[in-house]
């Protein structure tokens, strides 16, 4: 039962989107499957036809880990673009994107990989477009965000910076839809010695017209799904299996 | 060497390759030797040399008649092929050479050392022997293919003087009558005769020496007369008042497309390859190449695909002649478009592959496919973006890195021999605690690679920091005994 001040509120926030256009966006979205993370979202999930961006910082292993499990759960083949090529395509395949749906460009320079990245937004036939850029003015960010609006298709660009000059650099305004940093954090404890599933301390830090997020997640599975660890949900998937195991 | 290559290509394997081989003509009533394989010039048989004389010097050695006119035609066809493949402008230089203009179409293979080293690769593996060098000038090419050291060979831009000074001076394509009065002269090298007064080596050896020097260094033009096959199916457009404005450049760009899509309908084709070639007032050319992964004769898509080029077209004073040429053609034939009712088609990628592959290189736009092999840097491969998808997948035991380095890092441990991994370790001059780690994951050379790699031994452990930071890191070597590896340590991928 809907409560008259929510519908006034729905309708208020549509008017909204409608006069913000670059706001909400009609294509739908892209739900991670986590209720803290979900709720936070307008529209319950990462917006399709949507410019994001991921801070990866220095190496962007995690930021490159958490663009692939997004880019796995579109449908379609997934453009990504490269200064220089340094993903490990089995390593991709383990957060949930399989060789066969993902094409390299490898294009050189920043310039090259925006110039790529427009160009593959602007095709429509992707299911994702991702892209490896270490600057990110506002002019080059607003010309993804548009070309995403006009096709529907996801756009992600990973941050990726070396020294202060980059990390201030990402401080910068730009148009992008969200704004994530991944970082890693210790891996789930086992009772033997080894490492468990790696687990990321994903922030959400600035969203249009959503709330900021910091949560602990497990690192995406095989089919690129992130995962609540057992300390924190009651009882998630790993941890009933155990105590099935167990007992 | 090209007239004994072709020679041995198309006779297969009848003159064995070991036993010296000759080439015989005729030089007015003399037979005389018109070309010698490298194992009769080891036994010190030259071309112009009396047939008697070389078959009494080499007892064993093997003759046949020189062909001229078949090696001009099978050079001919060489030279197509070449202009099929690698650039639009390509003519036959000489009885033994092909002279290409690199413009405009080097992007396409990786840059111009790449495209030589393509050519040179593909004419060895059908067993020709070339030499190739990029140079300034068609003169400067020409004498550093023919007289430079290396077999392959690209000069930097604007350094051509000093690469040539000290080549022969049969390098400029002078007639022997004048090399010989030069050498008479005390001039053997280039070098000698560019400080050297112009006026009388004119008045001695005509205006060819001159012309060739100034040729050789770039400072008179000498444009290629291109090869143009007639069967080729090409749109031609000359015009009243020459053109330079980039819209009207598009404009008529379309305009030939239009016509050329027309033509290569009514046959059936598809174009894999166009060239655009621009004819300025001054006599200069221009060259645009477009290369396409599929089968294509969509006037919309290749006008955007050469439009997209248009700035790196100088028009100069003005272009009065364009033409358009579909240099490779492919049968292609209509399809039914795929019924809706059942599923969605998949989307057609091709058109944003080819304006991607024109604008960074077709290198530079693929996919990766798994390759049976243990050791990570080889386990993957680059395939084309439209390539069949494999249906193989890398093994899943192990956690793979999401980054790998181009090379392994060293980087400085401490820890406990043969199989623990390290207690701590400092790589780009951060030291790291290992809190957790897993391994080792011990990875055998592959000794039928190469016999360094008969006993070499990697083992990878990952590891854990104190701030959760994982990384792949291994130790070549098994920790006992020292012919495995160095024992050293090396950080190749980072985790996410």
């Amino acid at each position: 039962m809907r409560r008259p001040q929510d519908r006034a509120l729905a309708e208020l926030r549509a008017r909204i989107a409608r006069l913000g256009g670059g706001g909400m966006c009609g294509d739908g979205v892209l739900p991670f499957g986590i209720a803290g993370l979900d709720r936070k979202l307008p529209g319950g999930g990462l917006a399709l036809g949507c410019l994001h961006e991921v801070a990866g910082g220095g190496d962007g292993a995690a930021a490159a880990g958490f663009a692939a499990g997004i880019a796995a759960r579109t449908t379609g083949q997934v453009l990504w673009c490269v200064a220089m090529q340094d993903l490990f395509a089995p390593g991709l395949e383990q957060a949930g994107l399989p060789p066969g749906r993902v094409i390299f460009v490898e294009a050189g320079d920043d310039k090259a990989v925006l110039a790529s990245m427009e160009e593959g937004l602007r095709h429509g036939g992707l299911g994702a477009v991702v892209g490896d850029v270490a600057r990110l003015p506002m002019v080059a960010s607003r010309r993804l965000h548009l070309a995403a609006k006009g096709t529907g298709t996801l756009c992600i660009a990973l941050r990726r910076w070396w020294g202060r000059t980059g990390a201030s650099d990402f401080g910068q305004p730009t148009a992008a839809m969200t704004r994530w940093r991944v970082s890693a954090l210790p891996s789930e404890p086992l009772p033997v010695a080894g490492i468990g599933r790696a687990r990321w301390r994903v922030e959400l830090i600035r969203a249009r017209a959503g709330e900021c997020v910091d949560i602990e997640l497990e690192a995406c599975d095989g089919s690129g799904h992130l995962g609540l660890p057992a300390d924190v949900a009651d009882r998630s998937a790993a941890q009933a299996g155990r105590r099935k195991a167990g007992g | 060497m090209w007239p004994i290559d072709r020679l041995r290509r198309q006779a297969g394997a009848k003159p064995a390759a070991e036993a010296p081989l000759a080439l015989v003509g005729r030089d007015r009533n003399r037979r005389v030797v018109t070309a010698a394989d490298p194992a009769a010039k080891m036994l010190g048989l030259r071309a112009g040399m009396p047939v008697t004389k070389a078959q009494a010097l080499v007892p064993g050695l093997v003759i046949e008649p020189a062909d001229p006119q078949a090696d001009a035609k099978s050079l001919g066809r060489l030279a197509l092929w070449v202009m099929q493949r690698f650039s639009p402008i390509v003519a036959v230089d000489g009885a033994d050479g092909i002279v290409i203009d690199a413009t405009g179409a080097a992007h396409l293979h990786g840059g111009e050392g790449a495209m030589l080293d393509a050519l040179t690769g593909r004419l060895a593996l059908s067993g020709v022997t070339a030499r190739a060098a990029i140079a300034d000038s068609r003169g400067a090419a020409h004498a550093l293919a023919r007289y430079g050291g290396a077999p392959v060979f690209v000069a930097p831009p604007g350094e051509t003087a000093p690469l040539l000074a000290p080549l022969p001076l049969q390098a400029l394509r002078l007639p022997p009558a004048i090399v010989m009065g030069l050498h008479d002269l005390g001039f053997s090298r280039i070098g000698d005769l560019t400080g050297q007064p112009r006026a009388p080596l004119t008045r001695r050896f005509g205006p060819e020496l001159c012309r060739r020097l100034d040729q050789a260094f770039g400072t008179l033009a000498e444009p290629i007369e291109p090869i143009r096959p007639q069967e080729l199916i090409t749109a031609r457009r000359a015009f009243a008042e020459p053109i330079g404005a980039a819209e009207t450049i598009a404009r008529y760009i379309g305009k030939l497309v239009a016509t050329l899509c027309a033509a290569l309908e009514a046959r059936g084709l598809g174009v894999r390859r166009l060239d655009l070639i621009c004819h300025r007032v001054d006599n200069q050319v221009q060259t645009v190449r477009i290369g396409l992964a599929m089968p294509q004769r969509d006037p919309a898509r290749l006008t955007r695909l050469l439009c997209d080029r248009i700035e790196t077209i100088a028009p100069g004073f003005g272009i009065e002649i364009m033409t358009l040429t579909a240099t490779l053609t492919e049968p292609l034939r209509l399809k039914q478009a795929a019924s809706s009712l059942i599923e969605n088609p998949a989307p057609d990628l091709s058109g944003l592959i080819d304006t991607l592959a024109n604008r960074v290189g077709a290198k530079a736009i693929y996919r990766f496919a798994p390759q049976p092999s243990d050791v990570p840097e080889r386990s993957v491969r680059r395939i084309p973006p439209l390539a069949e998808d494999m249906g193989a997948n890398w093994p899943d035991h192990w956690p793979r890195p999401a980054r790998l380095l181009p090379r392994p890092e060293p980087i400085e441990t401490m820890a406990l021999l043969p199989d623990h991994p390290p207690n701590w370790f400092s790589w780009r001059g951060v030291r790291r605690h290992v809190r957790r780690a897993d391994g080792p994951e011990r990875i055998f050379g592959e000794w039928w690679k190469r016999d360094a790699e008969q006993v070499a031994v990697r083992d990878y452990f990952r590891v854990e920091d104190d701030t959760g930071a994982r990384f792949w890191i291994f130790r070549a070597g098994d920790g006992e005994n020292a012919a495995t590896g160095s024992h050293r340590w090396f950080l190749h991928g980072i985790f996410g």
